[in-house]
């Protein structure tokens, strides 16, 4: 138990009167990359949203030990949203300097940040005079700064130059080995290679949830695309 | 509550408005200039003016602020910020406390241009010390002002709920506050009901600073009344936003 990250058991997720998220028991390992994939619409980020303590929900979801959203926790965990959350209006040093003060992080946490998401060039830019990219990177800096123990982080890399993106992904397993956990969500399959362990979703369920090799050894498969689809085929099978 | 994060709010606020120098500008303009325009309304016939620019000093500010930050927190919500603020340790108070801080400096720079003319070109006279006090009363309905809109906004959770509370929140207290009928004749319902309105305080103490000339215990226990009214908005305020959504 202790080396989860996340617990969750028994998870249910209404919206509208509708049942959008089934999570009967579901563990993210600690100081792992986590990937969740699946197709848009699938309940990625509703999953992610209960695990960050801004979703209503019903069941048991443990996060760092303690229930979700329990205030202690918001210390610890580091949330990028899909669209980038900073404010356009602001430099983006004065993004990351702001919610840096929000969790407490001083000036060397906040180079730290802009330098590991390649920021440095940039920090006296407005941020709505920057590419989407480069948005995206201020809101994942914006995370950082606070050193987050458990970091998710919803489709962080869509849309970015694949230079950039593989800098970034080794960025995330730099983090990972040295003890954070990284619950990274995508739509692109391909992202898979990138992550220790894979949870596949499709239709507000957990398809699978295994190591990225036991996943693929289980369905003699080479890609997630391919377990993907033999993880269904096997379920319409049984 | 943590002043630390009150503090860096209220430095990001100002910040972003610095670079907003149009928004700037009317915020410091629009009640000096709108007071100008009544004074003009009411050049021919004498000492009017004297008796409703007092008293629109304090109204006047208190719409402007409202109508600014009536929006503020929803512009939050709609860039996301507000939820990924909602996920720091940040305290909700925090919040609206660093928005309100922010809005009060505002408050007192348009509140001292709007009384230097008010008391100079528009030729409104006050006994003794009475210019200083009118400012100080202004100042306070602005900052009442801001937070009572910051209140209506963290209320709403669209820009189309956020422009109804401008009726809502603002047109029955300036109905109620002395303005239009003095509150002594206004009957003894209505009477009671604007005795629960802060604007109706703010414009006691702005004539009381007129008749006196200066500050005195009376004002002081009004202005208390409206920088409660101010407090209380903004942890109501803090109090609608949720952190969990459905």
């Amino acid at each position: 138990m202790m080396n989860n990250a996340v617990s969750i058991r028994d998870l249910a997720v209404d919206r509208g009167g509708r049942r959008v998220l089934t999570v009967g028991e579901l563990d993210v390992v600690a100081g792992t990359v986590t990937g969740l994939l699946g197709p848009s619409g699938c309940g990625k980020t509703t999953l992610m949203r209960t695990i960050v303590g801004v979703q209503r929900f019903t069941g048991s979801v443990s996060v760092l030990g303690t229930p979700a959203g329990s205030s202690p926790l918001r210390h610890h965990v580091g949330y990028v949203t899909q669209a980038p959350s900073v404010y356009g209006d602001l430099t983006v040093a004065e993004n990351v300097r702001y919610f840096g003060a929000m969790v407490g992080a001083g000036p060397d946490a906040v180079s730290a940040a802009l330098a590991a998401v390649d920021l440095t060039d940039v920090t006296k830019q407005l941020v709505d005079n920057l590419s989407g990219g480069q948005r995206a990177r201020v809101s994942l800096a914006a995370a950082l700064v606070g050193r987050p123990t458990l970091l998710i982080l919803d489709e962080p890399t869509v849309g970015l130059d694949p230079l950039l993106r593989r800098s970034l992904w080794r960025f995330f397993a730099e983090l990972a080995a040295s003890g954070t956990t990284l619950l990274i969500s995508s739509h692109v399959m391909d992202e898979a290679e990138h992550c220790d362990r894979l949870i596949l979703m499709r239709d507000g369920l957990i398809l699978a949830a295994d190591s990225r090799a036991g996943l693929f050894a289980r369905t003699g498969q080479s890609t997630a695309e391919g377990a993907f689809l033999a993880v269904i085929e096997q379920g319409a099978a049984a | 509550m943590n002043p630390q994060m009150t503090v860096a709010t209220a430095g990001r606020v100002l910040t972003q408005l610095r670079r907003d120098r149009r928004t700037v500008a009317m915020l410091l303009v629009m009640p000096s200039v709108l007071l100008g325009l009544m004074r003009w309304v009411y050049d021919d016939i004498p000492g009017l003016f004297d008796r409703v620019g007092p008293q629109l000093l304090g109204i006047l500010p208190f719409v402007v602020m409202f109508v600014v930050t009536s929006v503020a927190t929803l512009r939050e919500r709609r860039a996301g910020t507000l939820e990924r603020l909602l996920t720091t340790p940040m305290n909700k108070l925090d919040l609206l406390l660093g928005y309100g801080l922010a809005f009060a400096l505002v408050a007192i720079v348009q509140s001292g241009i709007a009384t230097a003319l008010t008391m100079t070109w528009y030729g409104v006279d006050a006994e003794g010390r009475g210019g200083w006090a009118l400012f100080v009363c202004s100042a306070s309905v602005g900052v009442f002002g801001a937070a009572t809109g910051l209140f209506a906004s963290a209320f709403a959770r669209t820009e189309f709920q956020a422009v109804q509370m401008l009726p809502a929140f603002v047109l029955p207290q300036f109905f109620l506050c002395g303005l239009l009928v003095p509150r002594e004749r206004l009957g003894s319902v209505l009477n009671g009901i604007s005795d629960f309105l802060p604007l109706s305080y703010a414009v006691d103490a702005m004539h009381e600073s007129v008749a006196e000339g200066g500050l005195t215990g009376q004002i002081g226990r009004d202005l208390a009344v409206v920088g409660g009214g101010a407090f209380a908005a903004l942890a109501a305020g803090a109090t609608t936003l949720r952190r969990q959504t459905p």
